[in-house]
């Protein structure tokens, strides 16, 4: 019935589609992020001119210069080994009592079996996010009034943090293990406490333990800036020199961080490769 | 322990809501000591059945009774003691591939173990000797300190059987044992199985997909044809023709191997963000 | 025991595995002991008499939160500033990140279409790599640091700061992304002599938009959270605030301002989450 109008004049449909029809979700998606980035760069006075004026080049300048010569004065890197051994033993302990705070939390914020009523599930998930939503360095802060200054505030901070990242992944993991294992002793009429530990726990065990090196790789990080709020270790020392612009010693701080960092990934990559054995 | 079904059906909690009951109408008695073994097409319902007779799986309708007590009526202590004397042994070991042997075999006792003790046989195994003389009747004694995923599945499958004997059920519940063992092998499993049984007087109730084991076997065979029965008789009057009409249009199941049953996939990690 | 068990048990050999177990478990007090004494591990000083009472009267001022009009706004501002921060930090991010990465890809290398990469712009992607590593390998908080003692407190410093880490980050990241992908179709078109940021955009982008794209939105919701940090150490915003109130003890305010700032993260996640989402 169409044969005889021909093709329309025109060609409407060979043109493309218009740029903002209403069904183009990209572009409204880009024109979204356009006007937010352009509205955060109006509302923040933004002092560009400043930073980039001869001035402050100059005294950039001379920070990198100064940061070129670490000092390695025998007391002062002595001083910096015990507050990177402080900064490990922060990152190594709140993790570790994030796992094992973080297991316990996981336990009843998951639905193990298909006649769990799991009914705390809700309230522990609830707890868990709102560990997870504060950073390490806002808890340090908060408990910095509690603990008092020092490396023992900061410790508890990373546990803290940690136990909401790990307790959810750990539930996660327990949640979606095999449950062929489990079941054979549930229907043995045995407990779940010890259904866990007999069949659930060794399967996920692997995973749980590559979840918190994980983690620790994470924690060393914040472990080394969390001093910056006074909570001990080598960002406490780093804030102190860099505070009196004293140059060589934060440039040695900045190396034995990152030295650090370096150490504590590659154990937790060999433990990893150790565990897969 | 003795058994009676009366008129019982039941179907998988997973199941769609229009698919018929997996089995239907089921009335069977099992004496005290009796060994059966329940033969079938896959899909006939055979593992329903052990489920229900595990109190795993709540019937539908008609009754369940063990010693003469209906479990589903008893409290839930009662119940739980109940299902300490009955052992379930599905067709995938049950075994966590990173637990070592002796471990996965002392399992088998948690029933009737305090809290404490099971506690401390995590840090040191305790009743090592028991696990071993279990282990050694299906000849795999030199494992006692080996990992599970160490093993081949043939291997995993005799440890699953030999968690049976340190047991101290009274109703032997096993689920195709044979699926991943060769002929010798089988022969043995089987043989181990049921003098277990009968050196401590339990029940046995075994599903099998090798007709010729079964019959040769166990004294009484019952017939399962899409979840009704289809004859229960001793396995002496078990003829050809009741086989074949039992396996009707599944015949290669009867002279073929039983269905390959591969472990459980690994569930994959699933992906972590982190922010730094 | 008291099981029925019928058959004989075999006695009791060792357990092989004992001995490592005791050696790992004594290995581990040896190990955690110093541990707890380097980070003055003393639970019980947050049960102390006067501690204690400054806890719980700190504590004891979260309820209830704060809301009195004017301090919302402020609050409500330094929220939007928080949110800005980290925008603008990630604008700057992809101003370094998308030149830096477009030098250190391999796949857009014309030398190295015939094989081995010429002696010069290998050594150019090798400088530019070691170049992202130094920026993303210092923590934005010691960036910020930094930049608070050159321009003063305030916004600038946070902005600086996440674009410099992040910038490392992403062009670390994009490289990766684009480099695990199919090279077929972008080298082809170099072949056919079209030059390196055309190959890029009409073969190698339309491959991985999705993924950058998802993997960059992502990061931004990571950039909302460190910037509201970042104001600890004087970077403007949420974090600022939020010290002030702390070194105030004003209870009242901050659990106000912490609220806002889980109720702004969880929006981030699922603001995030919905986006990558809808990008699959």
């Amino acid at each position: 019935m169409s044969a005889d109008i021909g093709p329309p004049a025109n060609e409407v449909f060979r043109l493309p589609r218009r740029l903002f029809d209403a069904r183009c979700k990209a572009c409204w998606f880009v024109f979204g992020l356009i006007c937010l980035t352009i509205a955060s760069f109006v509302t923040l006075d933004l002092q560009f001119a400043k930073f980039f004026s001869a001035d402050s080049m100059q005294r950039m300048g001379k920070f990198l210069a100064e940061l070129l010569a670490p000092t390695t004065e025998a007391s002062f890197v002595k001083k910096l080994l015990i507050a990177a051994f402080e900064t490990l033993s922060m990152s190594a302990l709140g993790t570790i009592m994030a796992a094992a705070l973080g297991l316990l939390l996981a336990l009843p914020a998951s639905k193990t079996h298909d006649g769990d009523r799991a009914r705390w599930r809700g309230i522990t998930r609830l707890l868990l996010n709102a560990l997870r939503s504060i950073p390490e360095l806002v808890w340090a802060a908060l408990l910095l009034i509690a603990a008092g200054l020092g490396p023992f505030a900061g410790t508890l901070a990373l546990a803290l943090h940690t136990t909401g990242v790990l307790g959810r992944l750990f539930a996660e993991a327990i949640e979606n293990a095999p449950q062929t294992a489990s079941f054979a002793l549930r229907t043995r009429g045995v407990k779940e406490g010890r259904v866990f530990l007999f069949a659930t726990l060794p399967q996920v065990l692997p995973q749980l333990m590559s979840y918190t090196l994980y983690r620790w790789e994470n924690n060393i990080r914040a472990a080394a800036v969390l001093g910056v709020v006074g909570a001990g270790g080598l960002g406490q020392m780093l804030s102190f020199h860099m505070g009196l612009f004293q140059m060589p010693e934060t440039s040695s701080i900045l190396i034995a961080m990152m030295l650090l960092v370096a150490i504590v990934d590659l154990a937790s990559y060999g433990s990893r490769r150790l565990m897969q054995r | 322990m003795k058994i009676a079904l009366n008129g019982v059906s039941a179907r998988h909690p997973a199941a769609k809501p229009d698919a018929p009951d997996a089995i239907r109408d089921l009335s069977v008695e099992i004496a005290n000591g009796e060994q059966v073994a329940i033969i079938g097409a896959s899909g006939s319902g055979k593992t329903t059945l052990l489920h229900v007779l595990a109190c795993a799986l709540k019937p539908t309708r008609g009754s369940l009774q063990l010693n003469g007590a209906d479990p589903w009526s008893q409290s839930t202590s009662d119940l739980q003691r109940t299902r300490g004397k009955l052992f379930l042994a599905p067709q995938v070991p049950p075994l966590p591939p990173r637990q070592r042997v002796v471990t996965a075999v002392l399992a088998g006792r948690l029933p009737n173990q305090s809290l404490i003790a099971s506690l401390r046989s995590l840090f040191y195994p305790s009743g090592i000797g028991l696990a071993e003389a279990a282990l050694a009747r299906f000849d795999l004694a030199e494992k006692l300190f080996e990992r599970v995923d160490r093993l081949s599945g043939g291997e995993r499958q005799r440890v699953g059987l030999a968690r049976s004997l340190v047991s101290d059920a009274s109703l032997f519940l096993v689920d195709e044992p044979l699926s991943a063992l060769d002929p010798t092998r089988s022969t043995q499993a089987i043989s181990s199985l049921t003098n277990g049984a009968k050196e401590r007087g339990a029940t046995l109730v075994c599903t099998l997909h090798q007709v010729d084991t079964a019959l040769a076997s166990f004294p009484r065979i019952i017939g399962l044809r899409e979840g009704l029965l289809a004859f229960d008789l001793p396995a002496t009057r078990v003829t050809d023709e009741l086989l074949r009409s039992l396996y009707a249009n599944k015949l290669d199941e009867l002279t073929g191997a039983a269905p390959a049953h591969e472990d459980l996939a690994q569930t994959p990690l699933p992906a972590v963000m982190h922010c730094r | 025991m008291s099981d029925a068990v019928a058959f004989a048990a075999l006695p009791d050999r060792r357990d092989p595995a004992w001995r490592i177990r005791v050696f790992w478990f004594v290995a581990a007090i040896v190990i955690a002991w110093p541990m707890f004494v380097a980070t003055e591990f003393k639970p019980w000083v947050l049960v102390e008499g006067s501690a204690l009472k400054s806890t719980l009267k700190f504590a004891g001022d979260f309820f209830p939160p704060k809301i009195e009009g004017s301090f919302l706004s402020m609050v409500a501002r330094e929220t939007w500033r928080t949110v800005a921060i980290a925008t603008a930090g990630i604008a700057l991010a992809l101003l370094i990140a998308i030149p830096l990465t477009l030098i250190s890809v391999r796949v857009l290398s014309i030398s190295g279409l015939t094989g081995r990469m010429n002696a010069m712009p290998a050594a150019i992607r090798y400088a530019v790599r070691a170049l992202l590593i130094v920026l993303r390998s210092v923590p934005e908080l010691i960036w910020a640091l930094v930049f608070v003692r050159v321009v003063g407190l305030g916004p600038t410093a946070g902005v600086l700061a996440i674009a410099l880490t992040y910038g490392g980050m992403l062009g670390k990241v994009y490289a990766e992304i684009l480099e695990s992908g199919e090279p077929h179709a972008t080298t082809s078109l170099l072949r056919n002599g079209s030059g390196r940021l055309q190959a890029f955009f009409y073969g190698l982008l339309p491959q991985n938009a999705a993924e950058i794209t998802s993997y960059t939105v992502y990061r931004w919701e990571c950039a909302i959270r460190s910037s509201a940090v970042l104001g600890f150490v004087g970077a403007g915003g949420l974090g600022q605030q939020m010290d002030t109130s702390m070194k105030m003890f004003n209870g009242s305010e901050v659990a106000t301002m912490l609220l806002v700032f889980m109720a702004l993260v969880w929006l981030a996640d699922y603001a995030s989450a919905w986006l990558r989402r809808s990008l699959a």
